[in-house]
């Protein structure tokens, strides 16, 4: 974890004065050079240049969006980048009821809070497992478990729907929660095997040797120490989860279970008869600015969750 | 630590373990099976057909156009993702004015920049892809309003609708969604190398350009691999098929004239629209062929003297 926290010092709060180089460095600064240093200044007006570009590339698409889920339908159509004439908090209210926003939020939140706890729960056991303990099979199941990161989902999704439609879990939130705990495993057993490996072994000796079970040892000693790990690789799972779009319009199809993402395609591909255009938007950006806020907030902790397991 | 210990790690393997056979490999195994079966998935009755699937497949034009695609963002995209990633996260750290005390710096708001860039990455690729249908529509939509606007007006593509121009549309709504993420992690990387050896570069009188590809980059090399087997991996699977199927729609799904249809897109049409389950896990063992070979050259191509610091 030394690392992240490298890493996140490098990410400071916006309109911090200075850039995160300038703390770093403590030995004696080299002499400027006259020519160096008119390269730099060159540089940094082209730099800024490149960079607000694609800054204004991100964010344009983003404020249209919120623009326009404020405009009525016919100044959609007619002039796209108008400022709406007022804003239209009607089409908020519609998506909301009409569209069975509301249904898709509450539909998504029970099938991430299921999986995202499932996930950290049976990802970090057997993590555990792998790493701290010696048996025949280990590396076997260990290679088994990240085998599953670089197979295409799509070539298991056939047979996956039929498995699924056996065992009555087909269209229902509950097998859709276990499908994405099983296919969050691989990435999640991974990072916390290189985790688990890197804490001290003494505590949970000591802790043993005091009396306590392998599992109280686990719940009470281990778990609470890998509270870091779980943060990151809970962040990555959650993004991941919350997304998620391929397995649901698979696997769930019925009109009252769908998630956020394909309830919003659902919405898109009937608008195109209804024309409910700005209530369509106004479902969007209803999507979109919860976990926008929430990264916001949280980005420190976003970033070093998700770039901690790819950088060394 | 004896005590007990065989039946604590099959006590707390049991669940993990179960549920990841059962939705996860036993799938994957399954579909294989499946391949060499002639098995609708509508009525439970099918027979062995040996590799009658696969010499279908091989004379399937639809099949060798969605190869084609899907290669295509197997190369491209990584290719564009990574490189621009690269250069902002270069710009971000290393790229500004010297200041007192620091051999190099990243820009004045390096920290805003890098938050921003994210913004996408927090997204579901299906709201992006939705975002962009509307961005993209020919009558009413941003970017041909735009044209308008600076009196372009003559210049009003059909996007999504052109054969020539819809996968190109559809790969830079992938590039627009994933580079904020690369920036981010190549910026980690780069915040671990040691300050001393731009310092040493940059006496030795290096400017800039040389020392990115003298040193961020050869030190960065690791990163930049995992994150290019990543990001190819991305754009041969799940997001290639939401941004495609959400697009480009089309009258079969997959752009006009089937100008867009990717893999794991033409997967899903076979298995759910077409009823034709076998042939689909088909196509599915030839898209893994591909994710693997993809993997395999990359990292073949990429072998080099790991560097440690």
């Amino acid at each position: 974890m030394k690392i992240t926290d490298t890493a996140s010092t490098g990410v400071e709060t916006p309109g911090s004065p200075a850039g995160p180089g300038s703390t770093v460095v403590k030995t004696a600064p080299p002499a400027p050079r006259r020519t160096a240093k008119a390269e730099g200044a060159a540089l940094n007006v082209f730099s800024h240049g490149v960079l607000i570009i694609w800054a204004i590339m991100v964010v344009m698409p983003l404020l249209w969006a919120v623009m326009t889920s404020f405009k009525s339908d016919k100044a959609i159509f007619t002039s796209p980048w108008a400022l709406p004439d007022k804003l239209h908090f009607e089409n908020w209210s519609r998506a909301w009821t009409e569209a069975h926003m509301s249904d898709y939020f509450l539909n998504t939140l029970l099938v991430v809070g299921g999986s995202l706890l499932g996930t950290l729960l049976f990802g970090s056991m057997a993590a555990y497992v792998l790493a701290r303990f010696d048996f025949p099979g280990n590396r076997f199941i260990y290679f088994l478990f990240i085998g599953g990161m670089s197979f295409p989902i799509i070539l298991a999704l056939v047979p996956l729907f039929y498995v699924m439609q056996n065992m009555a879990l087909l269209n229902t939130l509950h097998g859709l929660i276990l499908v994405y705990i099983a296919y969050s495993l691989p990435f999640t057993v991974f990072f916390l095997t290189a985790f688990f490996r890197t804490l001290p072994t003494s505590v949970a000796e000591a802790a043993f040797v005091d009396g306590a079970s392998h599992t109280r040892t686990f719940f009470q000693v281990m778990l609470p120490m890998a509270k870091p790990g779980l943060i990151s690789v809970g962040i990555f799972n959650f993004l991941g989860q919350w997304n998620q779009y391929l397995l649901p319009t698979v696997l769930n199809t019925e009109p009252e279970n769908k998630v956020l993402s394909q309830g919003l395609v659902q919405l898109a591909v009937s608008q195109g008869y209804k024309g409910d255009w700005s209530g369509l938007f106004a479902g969007l950006v209803m999507a979109m600015l919860p976990v926008l806020a929430a990264y916001i907030i949280f980005q420190r902790q976003v970033v070093a969750g998700l770039t901690a397991g790819a950088v060394k | 630590m004896q005590h007990g210990k065989y039946r604590f790690i099959v006590g707390f393997l049991a669940v993990p373990l179960a549920l990841y056979a059962l939705f996860v490999i036993w799938p994957f195994i399954q579909a294989i099976y499946y391949s060499f079966t002639d098995w609708t998935g509508l009525s439970p009755e099918f027979g062995m057909v040996g590799f009658d699937n696969y010499s279908r497949m091989l004379d399937d034009e639809v099949f060798w156009k969605s190869v084609q695609h899907s290669l295509t963002f197997a190369v491209v995209l990584p290719l564009v993702t990574v490189g621009l990633a690269l250069f902002f996260a270069f710009m971000l750290n290393v790229g500004g004015r010297r200041r007192k005390g620091a051999a190099i710096a990243g820009v004045r708001g390096s920290s805003f920049y890098k938050i921003v860039y994210f913004f996408p990455q927090v997204l579901s690729i299906a709201i992006v892809a939705l975002l962009f249908q509307f961005a993209y529509n020919p009558n009413s939509g941003a970017i041909n309003s735009v044209l308008k606007g600076v009196g372009l007006g003559s210049i009003q593509p059909d996007w999504l609708g052109d054969p020539d121009l819809a996968l190109i549309c559809v790969m830079v709504v992938l590039v627009w969604s994933t580079v904020g993420f690369f920036v981010v992690l190549f910026s980690a990387g780069m915040a671990s190398i040691p300050r001393d050896f731009y310092e040493a570069a940059l006496l030795d009188g290096a400017n800039r350009f040389t020392t990115f590809f003298k040193i961020t980059l050869p030190l960065l090399w690791d990163t930049v691999q995992s994150g290019w087997i990543y990001m190819g991996i991305l754009a041969l699977g799940a997001e290639s098929f939401a941004v495609v199927q959400i697009m480009t729609v089309g009258p079969n799904g997959g752009g006009p004239d089937f100008s867009t249809i990717v893999l794991p897109l033409y997967v899903y049409q076979k298995a759910f629209r077409d009823g034709q389950a076998a042939y689909a896990t088909t196509i599915g063992v030839a898209l893994l062929l591909v994710t693997l070979a993809f993997a395999a050259v990359v990292m073949k191509l990429g072998r080099r003297e790991r560097l440690e610091f």
